[in-house]
C-alpha cells in the first residue's frame, strides 16, 4: 500500500465555518476517487462527526486527508487530530448515547459504522487522534451486533 | 420561510453551518406563535448531509413545534441522507415525513383543525 500521487491536505478545525470546509473538502476528494453517491454521503457525514468532535472536545485541531492505492483499490484515509484533554475512557465514548457535550452522543460510535477501518488513540491530557479509512467498492463492513 | 396559508414552508439548501440551522430552529418556534401557523414543512431535497447535530436540530423543531400546537413534516430527504442516517443510529422517531411538499401539505390538511386551545377558548366566549 502506497500513498497515491496529490491531493494530501491538512485543514484547520476552528470554528463551525471550518466544519463546513472539512465536508466539501471530503465531499470533492471522496468524488474524485470514485466513491459512490452513497458511500460519498457516509465518509462527509463521519467526517462531520469527527471534526465537531475536534472542535467541541479538543479544542479546534486539524483533519489531515490521504488518499490511498492498495492494488487496484482507491481507499481515502482522514486523520482528526487535536492537542484537547484527551479521552480518559474509550470505551464509554465509543458507545452511543454517550454522551460529555453536545449532540446525540452518536459522534464516535456513528461515526465508526460509516467507514471501513477506524482507528482512536487519546490519553488524559495528551489529545485525541481519530483515523479513518473507507474505501471505494468495497461492502460495509458487518455489524458487531444485532 | 414562506406562508402558505396555515402552513410555514421552510426550504433547506447546500450545506448548513451550525449556527444557521440553530437560527432556523429559534426564528421557526416564533414565526409560529406570530403567525398561528398550524404546521410547518421543512424541505430538506437540497440537503446533502445530515450528521448528528443536524439532526438532533430537526427533531428539536419537530418537538417543539409540537408544543406549539403545530406539525412538522419533513419532505423529501435524499436517499442517500436516510440511508446514512440510519446507520448513524439516528432515525428520527417523532418526525413526520413525505416525499415531495404536495403530499405534506395534504397530510397536514387532513390532520387540521387542531385542538388548539386558544381556540376553543375563543369559541366558548
Amino acid at each position: 500500500m502506497h500513498t497515491a500521487a496529490g491531493s494530501q491536505a491538512r485543514l484547520p478545525i476552528r470554528s463551525d465555518m471550518d466544519l463546513v470546509w472539512v465536508r466539501q473538502h471530503v465531499r470533492q476528494a471522496a468524488a474524485q476517487l470514485g466513491f459512490g453517491l452513497v458511500d460519498q454521503t457516509k465518509l462527509v457525514t463521519a467526517a462531520s462527526e469527527l471534526a465537531r468532535n475536534t472542535l467541541v472536545y479538543g479544542g479546534g485541531g486539524t483533519m489531515e486527508t490521504e488518499p490511498l492505492v492498495e492494488g487496484t483499490t482507491h481507499g481515502l484515509r482522514l486523520t482528526f487530530s487535536d492537542d484537547g484533554p484527551g479521552i480518559p475512557d474509550l470505551e464509554q465514548a465509543l458507545s452511543d448515547g454517550f454522551t460529555s457535550g453536545d449532540g446525540l452522543g452518536m459522534g464516535l460510535g456513528g461515526a465508526r459504522r460509516l467507514v471501513h477501518e477506524f482507528g482512536i488513540e487519546s490519553a488524559p491530557g495528551s489529545g485525541t487522534t481519530v483515523r479513518v479509512t473507507s474505501w471505494v467498492g468495497r461492502p460495509p463492513r458487518p455489524r458487531e451486533e444485532s | 420561510m414562506l406562508r402558505l396559508g396555515e402552513v410555514l414552508l421552510v426550504t433547506l439548501q447546500g450545506d448548513l453551518h451550525d449556527s444557521t440551522a440553530q437560527q432556523l430552529q429559534e426564528d421557526l418556534a416564533e414565526t409560529i406563535v406570530r403567525s398561528g401557523a398550524t404546521g410547518v414543512v421543512i424541505d430538506v431535497s437540497g440537503v446533502e448531509i445530515v450528521d448528528s447535530f443536524l439532526g438532533r436540530i430537526l427533531a428539536e423543531i419537530a418537538g417543539q413545534t409540537g408544543l406549539l400546537a403545530a406539525r412538522t413534516v419533513l419532505v423529501g430527504m435524499r436517499p442517500a441522507v436516510a440511508i446514512t442516517l440510519v446507520e448513524l443510529g439516528l432515525t428520527l422517531p417523532g418526525v413526520h415525513t413525505a416525499l415531495s411538499t404536495e403530499v405534506a401539505m395534504e397530510l397536514l390538511r387532513q390532520q387540521a383543525p387542531s385542538s388548539r386551545f386558544g381556540g376553543l377558548r375563543q369559541e366558548r366566549l
